[in-house]
């Protein structure tokens, strides 16, 4: 007989179950999902604010090491993933989130090489732009692809020096649970990803006007939602990122940077 | 020959006037009425309504235009489609002659656009001469360097452009937002219709001719004029693919909220409530010149303002007293004098808006300093203030005024400053004066906002990108970066 695992919420480094006490059974199944409530998605924004400085403050060297060992952790539960993700694709896809990791792992002390620039103005100024982490990022992992799907939002959103609020996947929401044991087991610091299940419908309306977000990933969104989406972003000017699901560069990685420039006297 | 100690007092107690030193506007010529710029020529609109745009240094009207309407807007967006065809298939190359050509068009008529703008906006002929319209001729100028070289500025893709933008700017640097707006979407093979502010419609007017002297081609700029309403058309028209927006964040959330959902790309240039910080290590003399330039300059009509000084307690008080005097020294009045540093409140709208919020600060319990100075007595005025013994939680703390008044605070550690520079929900610009240059980068790592200047303030250049954190909106303007905005990337 088997020893079965309580899925919970992944919520400052820690494994909690919803305040709410509810739960759901996605897909007729047998397993209780945790049902995240209004206060939950609050506790993981707040939890995300709170880690958002140490984690921006981090080397890029150090990011791109930690981001690497997730992608240690994820492969070393490859078996895991494929049963939970099932069906004939499940190897695939978890090769490309391993892959994903990987590839955005290197990208953490590139960025600023790339799409920083000098810039030479008519002046005795050094001037130079550089991109910064926009803050707290919302990402909604699409249903079709409940790992890939979130990890191709999550990594480049961490590369830069977010923080993160996933929403799971509704309807299979075990993949994203199980890749919170990854993150908790590859020395990121609490707080730094959070990641809920629960309603869409429930959740997305908070998420997208949540006064503490600062920007928010659609990837995994209908058009619909969308649209409800970018109306509450405007109540504090969120960035709404709406860059394709496959695409995988650093105009991604950018889309959840600010850039800031500095003008720095030249002088004796 | 020596100057006895007697006649040294003598000199330093006179006072030097300043005789008159108006800017000649008799090679200006300004049309009693305008038309819409749609298609390449300027026409007469289908909407009847008309609003005067006034000089606010006298109230007298300069001119009339068109309130334009839905049929208008229309119009000119379809004039814009029609010209996207050929404009973004035309040889790159090309696109950069044209821009190039605007920008020697812009320098030969400098002159006569420093003074439309003085005239329509009220500020300072020295600010439009030596600011405004030089900074719009090369941001034109840049941009067309970079038309046929947009391969370079996006590596692994292939930047196409987008098609109609739809771009709304404000009353404060109007013809330099026109260029910030215009000359990036033009390189990238974008067509615009633009609308001015509904108080400074005139330079864009000027901007229309200096299109036809370049002989663009018809439709790739037109400029509808209105309020509101009719950029809120401008903006909403479902063939407008790109909207651009710089202005308060207020009407910058309005806009979000209604092109949600349309798959139109956005970026907003917004308020802001800027820190400017000094330490105590900072060249005392120069930060006061910075001061006065980061918060008076443009009457404070400027959404990057250092409206909020944070002075390190040690040095609150000698650098106050500075200051002050500082203030005193400000000459008020006649925008097109050479002399004036302190021109005309942009409208009457505006002058209330800060009259208003002046107020509340004496009501919360701040501490108000204002020079004496004379106030003409026609025309919309605000004298040089700053408020002193302000809380972080006074309005004058916390929203933008966008007017000539300082919220002076205090701060002990780097640490306090940083806190209570980064405590707003704006993130635009922030200033940093000290002698010690770690501190200035240890300073500008911490501050969340899209500009920092460092001994330094309100500097802007074509290559430097601008544009906010937070809720002081998205998208840069200015530099490569300036050029993602225009073009979709395959």
């Amino acid at each position: 007989m088997d020893v079965r695992k309580t899925y919970k919420l992944f919520v400052n480094g820690e494994f909690v179950r919803s305040e709410s006490g509810r739960a759901y059974r996605p897909d007729g199944g047998q397993v209780n999902v945790p049902r995240g409530s209004r206060k939950d998605l609050r506790d993981a924004v707040r939890a995300a604010r709170t880690a958002f400085p140490a984690w921006a403050g981090r080397t890029a060297m150090n990011r791109g090491q930690i981001l690497y060992r997730a992608a240690e952790m994820l492969d070393g539960r490859a078996a895991q993933f494929v049963e939970l993700l099932g069906g004939a694709r499940a190897r695939r896809e978890l090769d490309q989130a391993v892959e994903t990791l990987v590839w955005y792992a290197g990208w953490t002390d590139k960025l600023p090489q790339v799409t920083g620039t000098v810039n030479p103005v008519a002046g005795p100024y050094f001037n130079f732009t550089i991109p910064e982490p926009t803050g707290v990022v919302g990402i909604v992992a699409p249903d079709d692809a409940p790992l890939l799907g979130l990890m191709r939002r999550v990594a480049p959103a961490l590369c830069g020096g977010n923080v993160v609020v996933a929403m799971a996947a509704e309807s299979r929401p075990l993949p994203a649970l199980t890749l919170a044991e990854v993150f908790a087991t590859s020395d990121l610091p609490a707080g730094v990803v959070n990641i809920l299940t629960g309603q869409r419908k429930e959740l997305l309306p908070w998420l997208a006007s949540h006064m503490d977000v600062n920007a928010i990933d659609v990837a995994g969104c209908s058009g619909e939602e969308v649209k409800a989406i970018e109306e509450s972003a405007a109540g504090n000017v969120k960035r709404v990122i709406k860059l394709p699901e496959g695409e995988r560069s650093p105009y991604l990685i950018a889309a959840f940077m600010e850039m800031k420039t500095v003008w720095h006297p030249i002088g004796v | 020959m020596a100057i006895t100690k007697k006649q040294s007092t003598a000199l330093a107690k006179q006072v030097f006037e300043y005789a008159p030193a108006p800017e000649a506007v008799d090679h200006v010529k300004i049309l009693p009425r305008y038309g819409l710029f749609i298609g390449g020529k300027m026409v007469a609109a289908h909407s009847k309504k008309r609003f005067p745009t006034i000089n606010p240094a006298t109230e007298k009207t300069l001119s009339e235009v068109v309130d334009a309407d839905e049929v208008d807007v229309d119009r000119a967006v379809k004039a814009a489609g029609k010209a996207f065809e050929s404009w973004a298939r035309l040889p790159a190359s090309r696109r950069a002659r044209y821009l190039f050509r605007i920008s020697r068009l812009l320098q030969e008529r400098s002159r006569e656009l420093a003074v439309v703008e003085t005239m329509d906006g009220g500020k300072p002929i020295k600010e439009s001469r030596d600011v405004d319209i030089p900074l719009s001729a090369a941001h034109f100028f840049y941009y067309g360097g970079w038309a046929d070289k947009l391969e370079w500025a996006f590596p692994n893709r292939k930047p196409t452009p987008l098609g109609v933008a739809g771009q709304v700017i404000p009353w404060n640097f109007p013809l330099l937002m026109l260029a910030w707006k215009i000359a990036p979407a033009l390189a990238a093979g974008n067509t615009v219709v633009l609308k001015p502010a509904e108080t400074t419609p005139l330079s864009a007017m000027v901007f229309a001719e200096v299109c036809m002297q370049a002989d663009l081609p018809p439709g790739v700029v037109n400029i509808v004029t209105g309020a509101g309403r009719t950029g809120s058309l401008v903006v909403s028209h479902p063939d407008v693919k790109k909207v651009a927006f710089t202005g308060s964040t207020e009407v910058g959330k309005l806009i979000q909220r209604a092109i949600a959902g349309t798959g139109k790309r956005l970026t907003l240039e917004l308020g802001g409530k800027a820190a400017n910080i000094v330490f105590e290590d900072a060249p005392l003399d120069q930060a006061v010149e910075g001061i006065v330039n980061g918060i008076y300059f443009n009457q404070g009509h400027v959404c990057c303002a250092g409206s909020r000084l944070l002075v390190q307690e040690s040095i609150a008080e000698p650098l106050l007293e500075k200051l002050k005097r500082r203030l005193s020294t400000l000459r008020l009045g006649d925008p097109l004098d050479k002399n004036t540093d302190i021109g005309a409140i942009n409208s009457r709208a505006q002058l209330e808006k800060i009259q208003g919020l002046v107020e509340s600060g004496v009501e919360e319990g701040a501490e108000l300093y204002q020079p004496e100075c004379v106030i003409p007595e026609r025309g919309f005025w605000f004298p040089p203030s700053l408020f002193t013994n302000v809380a972080q939680s006074y309005r004058i703390a916390r929203e933008e005024i966008f007017g000539p008044v300082l919220s002076v605070l205090t701060f002990r550690t780097p640490n306090e400053a940083v806190e209570k520079a980064n405590n707003t929900p704006y993130g635009l610009s922030a200033g940093v004066w000290t002698d010690k240059g770690s501190r200035i980068l240890w300073m500008a790592e911490r501050m969340r906002a899209g500009v920092v200047w460092a001994n330094t303030f309100n500097r802007f250049d074509p290559t430097s990108p601008f544009g906010g954190y937070k809720e002081s909106g998205f998208g840069r303007e200015g530099g490569v970066h300036g050029l993602l905005p225009y073009v979709e990337l395959n």
